[in-house]
């Protein structure tokens, strides 16, 4: 735990939208009672750059290139339990049905071939992340402690699962809470 | 082709059972199911042309696809590696100028891997056109290269490429005794039906194809509906009641066995006797030797000797005047190792995909057809013969409690004198290795992959039912043998020859495949055992058949006896992927021309 | 006296000719299934079913009921087991269900649901599969197909037809179709057929019917599948 004996949760998307972040703020004025119980690390509604000794890891999205195996190691190695958020972290989700079209017809039509592309050129700076052959989900990659399924997953089914950590029982979802869409 | 296929489909009686054969034809012919054949066939045999696609596509040697004039298969079997397979497929690839799994620019030739072809005392071995071929070796395969380019028939090739030998090493109570054409036939009509059938019971034979039911209650069962006792079996007119079938199941696909190949090469005459036997008693006019595809070779032979026996008096109508009718017909399989499952086996006979049923219902009351059937081993039809000449007693005075008489073991593997032995029930694991000239033991598999692996701790114990039940493979292997690579190769036999009917089997023993790879891959870690053996676990409890619920044999009797191999090649760390990280960038790295240190991935974090 | 037999401790009766499953449906037991539908012939594949009978693993949809049967379904080995099938069959297709319009509908998402099933547990395989959109009405999205046969049995068993069948072997199974060019358009299926509207997952859809009812209300939103199932599988014997 953090100082002042507050849980410490980071939270990133990898190869998501976002839209389950957007949906853990659907907790609405629950945020105020969460607040006064968790803190958090690195995370999209902070300005930390990497997390440190973390309780809780959230993570959406699944992995779809280099950086996003580099972030996920560096949340697998700081975070006690490491949370896989949705649909896309779970098996890939939308990202992932880029799996049936091999790398290169994907970048073909993106930089070379595709309508209206100009100055045609697949990118080679060595700062951009490659791309892997095909996006996985995150137990794939790394040990994962909990998951939460739904795309995204509900507002409650986060505060369900976070009380319960909280409150010390074992993290369980309810069957209204458990949707895969 | 319309007029071959019409012809075939005519002299097959617009029988749709009879498609697997039909099949065989067309692809002997073309070397593939043409499309146009499949929709002539539908029409011809009036049944969807989906149920010929899928027929087609379940089976190994039925390709929509041409092969090359000039169809290779290679045998998988464990022994064919051991007598160095991949070296010698390689050299093959190269010369013949063609890759694993496809055909020849000019389709003169294609090559591929097949699964165990039975030749373990002889190989490595290898089909061609369906037919067998022993003891491949470099100098051979530059020949037979040249036979193959130069277009040469395969009736013109030299004889020893396909010369079989049986290699009885050790004869016992059967095979010392051969029972001369008719004699149980006539043993039978003298004692009386009901009588033999007593006598096969009091002999206490059991199944030879490994699951041990005791015979005579088989056939019993078969015919209890009809009889309130089998005393009226004697008062029974043998046209009067319904119809039942005998089947020989001479689908002998476990890898390492090849017993029943020997036994129908030089004791055919008594299977079909035992058969004979068994129709008589269970009032069935007729029978089918269901025989693997892989012992092709066979097939003339056999018809033959069907042959023979008609002209005997044997077979046919009114047999030895007793009022008795009954033939056999010989049906091939088409690789498929799951047909060696009974109700598989039947519904491959009736020229279908061979799924095993659910049952009950069991085939003694509805198999071919849906009539009674019995369904039994080669060796078991050989022996009830042999018991109708000399008799219950003679047969159960050797053996074990529950084990009587004696059993055909095909040896293989790392030992001096592989082939045919028989052996007395009872007989220690000491006592076999010690004649067949194996030294520098590290184990056994004992009944195939679907047997169980022992160690060289266990040399004393015996063959039976009661201690090491075995259909008849014993595959040997001494200390040069690795024995992850041994149970790679079994499980992927079997994630090959999994039916796909049910999800524990059909998706099971693919994951297992994969997830037993990555351990050998070195890229398991600490948990990856456990979920190794929970998923053997599973896929043995929940499977459908006998193939799901041995499938991870060969992992867990390995792992119950050398857990450190296993542990061993795991990493101490808590988790690693299963595929290669670095290779997952390989395409990007590619396509973008880059090389970069950030082009690459560590396959676990290295610690900062 | 009727017959009876016990599951999980509790007696239920049977008649001569039941199979476990209708035996446990009729007494508004629920045992967890996705290949068996009460209208058609027993196929036992998915193995979802499976139940201990007196110590042996049985699937209850084709398995008999006779006396003196000791049934265990809700167990916590068999649950397991159940959940660990489910999620074979997720990994081995490709079911991406918020791209999906069955998904509310989906038995096998339902079923996934009533397991408490998470995530998929093992490595997917993401095999490459078609969609057969060439139908004006129908269209099958092989990446769902779980080879249940339910299509299968309802075309030939409720509709006289035989549109589809389960081809090939192991994990390389598929679901084909009757015709010439193996697609649906050129098969005599109609929208009215059993068949069409038969499929527990998203591979056989009614086109143009994908958002009339809204996510959020749809069958097992808000109702676990053992309740749906037992209200229409009585019915459908009654």
């Amino acid at each position: 735990m953090g100082m002042n004996n507050k849980i410490r949760i980071a939270t990133t998307s990898l190869a998501g939208c976002f839209g389950c972040h957007m949906s853990f703020l659907d907790i609405d004025e629950r945020i105020l009672q969460l607040a006064e119980l968790v803190e958090f690390d690195r995370s999209p509604l902070t300005d930390i750059e990497h997390c440190t000794n973390c309780d809780i890891g959230l993570i959406e999205g699944g992995v779809c290139n280099s950086e996003n195996v580099h972030v996920l190691r560096e949340f697998r190695k700081n975070c006690k339990i490491l949370v896989a958020v949705g649909a896309c972290a779970i098996n890939g989700g939308l990202p992932a049905m880029r799996n049936f079209i091999t790398l290169e017809d994907c970048l073909n039509e993106a930089y070379l071939s595709g309508i209206g592309v100009e100055n045609a050129h697949i990118p080679n700076d060595p700062e951009l992340p490659l791309l892997l052959d095909k996006v996985r989900p995150l137990h794939e990659v790394v040990k994962i402690d909990f998951y939460l399924p739904g795309c995204p997953p509900s507002a409650d089914v986060f505060w369900k699962f976070l009380t319960d950590i909280i409150e010390g029982r074992e993290p369980f979802l309810p069957y209204e809470l458990i949707h895969y869409d | 082709m319309i007029h071959f296929v019409q012809d075939l489909v005519e002299s097959n009686h617009y029988l749709p059972t009879r498609l697997l054969h039909l099949l065989r034809e067309i692809q002997a012919r073309y070397h593939y199911i043409p499309n146009t054949a499949i929709e002539q066939l539908a029409e011809l045999l009036n049944i969807p042309r989906t149920h010929i696609i899928s027929v087609i596509e379940f089976y190994s040697f039925f390709h929509l696809t041409p092969r090359g004039q000039y169809d290779l298969l290679i045998s998988d079997s464990i022994t064919d590696h051991m007598l160095g397979k991949i070296p010698l497929l390689d050299y093959l690839t190269k010369k013949l100028e063609v890759k694993v799994g496809e055909v020849r620019h000019d389709d003169l030739v294609s090559i591929d891997n097949t699964s165990c072809t039975g030749m373990c005392d002889q190989g490595p071995a290898g089909l061609i056109n369906g037919y067998a071929l022993t003891n491949l070796s470099l100098t051979r395969i530059d020949h037979l290269t040249d036979l193959i380019n130069q277009q040469i028939p395969l009736e013109e090739w030299p004889s020893d490429y396909f010369l079989v030998k049986d290699n009885i090493q050790k004869k016992d109570l059967l095979l010392n005794n051969p029972v001369h054409m008719g004699d149980a036939l006539i043993s039978m009509f003298n004692r009386g039906k009901a009588e033999t059938l007593n006598e096969i019971n009091f002999s206490e034979l059991r199944g030879r194809g490994g699951a041990g039911y005791k015979t005579a209650w088989k056939w019993q069962l078969c015919c209890e509906n009809e009889y309130q006792n089998v005393d009226a079996l004697d008062n029974v007119a043998t046209n009067n009641h319904q119809t039942r079938y005998v089947v020989c199941n001479a689908d002998e696909g476990e890898p390492g066995t090849f017993k029943d190949r020997v036994l129908l090469n030089s004791y055919a005459h008594q299977v079909f006797e035992g058969m004979t036997l068994c129709a008589a008693i269970i009032g069935a006019e007729h029978g089918f030797l269901y025989l693997r595809g892989e012992y092709l070779y066979l097939y003339e032979k056999l018809q033959t000797i069907l042959k023979d026996r008609r002209e005997a008096g044997l077979l046919g109508k009114n047999i030895l005047n007793k009022n008795l009718n009954f033939d056999i017909e010989i049906c091939l399989g088409a690789g498929a190792y799951i047909c060696g499952e009974e109700s598989a086996l039947i519904e491959s006979l009736e020229g279908k995909m061979g799924i095993p049923r659910n049952r009950p219902p069991y085939p003694v009351t509805q198999g071919y057809l849906s009539k009674p059937t019995v369904v039994n081993n080669v060796e078991t039809f050989m022996a009830a013969a042999s018991i109708s000449v000399y008799g219950g007693e003679w047969f159960a005075k050797i053996g074990t409690e529950k084990s009587k008489g004696t059993k055909l073991l095909s040896i293989c593997g790392d030992c001096d004198r592989s082939g045919i032995y028989e052996y007395p029930f009872g007989t220690t694991i000491y006592t076999i290795l010690n004649d067949c000239g194996a030294s520098d033991v590290q184990g056994i598999q004992i009944g195939g992959p679907s047997g169980i692996f022992i160690s060289n701790h266990e040399f004393e114990r015996q063959l039976g039912f009661e201690d090491l039940a075995t259909g008849g493979s014993f595959i040997i292997f001494n200390h040069t043998r690795n024995i992850l690579d041994i149970v790679n190769n079994f499980t992927h036999f079997f994630a090959h020859e999994s039916c796909g009917f049910c999800t524990p089997c059909r998706v099971g023993t693919s994951l297992l495949k994969n997830q037993l790879n990555k351990i050998i891959d070195g890229h398991g870690s600490t948990g990856d055992v456990v979920a190794l053996e929970e998923l053997c676990q599973i896929i043995k409890k929940q499977s459908h058949c006998g193939l799901g619920q041995t499938a991870a044999n060969p992992i867990l009797t390995t792992l119950s006896r050398y857990p450190e191999l296993y542990q061993g090649l795991l990493k101490k760390i808590s988790y690693e992927p299963g595929f290669d990280l670095d290779e997952a960038l390989e395409a990007a790295r590619k396509l973008s021309g880059r090389d970069d240190t950030n082009a690459h991935l560590t396959q676990v974090e290295i610690a900062s | 006296m009727s017959k009876s037999i016990t599951i999980d401790g509790q007696s239920i009766p049977f008649i001569d000719g039941q199979t476990i499953m209708e035996a446990a449906t009729a007494a508004g037991i629920y045992i967890p299934h996705l290949c068996h539908h009460p209208e058609y012939t027993p196929h036992g594949s998915c193995k979802l079913c499976n139940v201990k009978v007196n110590g042996r693993v049985c699937s209850a949809c084709t398995f008999p009921a006779m006396e003196d049967q000791e049934v265990l379904s809700n167990t916590a080995e068999l649950i397991n087991d159940r959940q660990k099938i489910t999620q074979m069959l997720f990994v081995e297709g490709n079911h991406f269900c918020p791209s999906c319009e069955k998904s509310g509908n989906c038995q096998l998402q339902a079923v996934a649901y009533h397991l408490n099933m998470l995530d998929n547990y093992f490595p997917l395989f993401y095999p490459t599969r078609k969609v057969d959109a060439s139908h004006a009405e129908i269209l099958i999205d092989h990446n769902r197909c779980i080879f249940c046969t339910l299509c299968v049995r309802a075309s030939q068993e409720a509709d006289n037809k035989d549109i589809f069948a389960i081809s090939g072997r192991g994990i390389n199974k598929h679901l084909i179709i009757n015709s010439t060019s193996g697609l649906l358009r050129e098969t005599d299926i109609d929208i009215k057929d059993q068949a069409a509207h038969i499929c527990p997952t998203g591979a056989i859809l009614i086109k143009y019917t994908a958002y009339q009812v809204p996510i959020g209300e749809r069958t097992y939103d808000h109702t676990e599948i053992d309740q749906v199932s037992l209200n229409l599988e009585k019915h459908g014997h009654e």
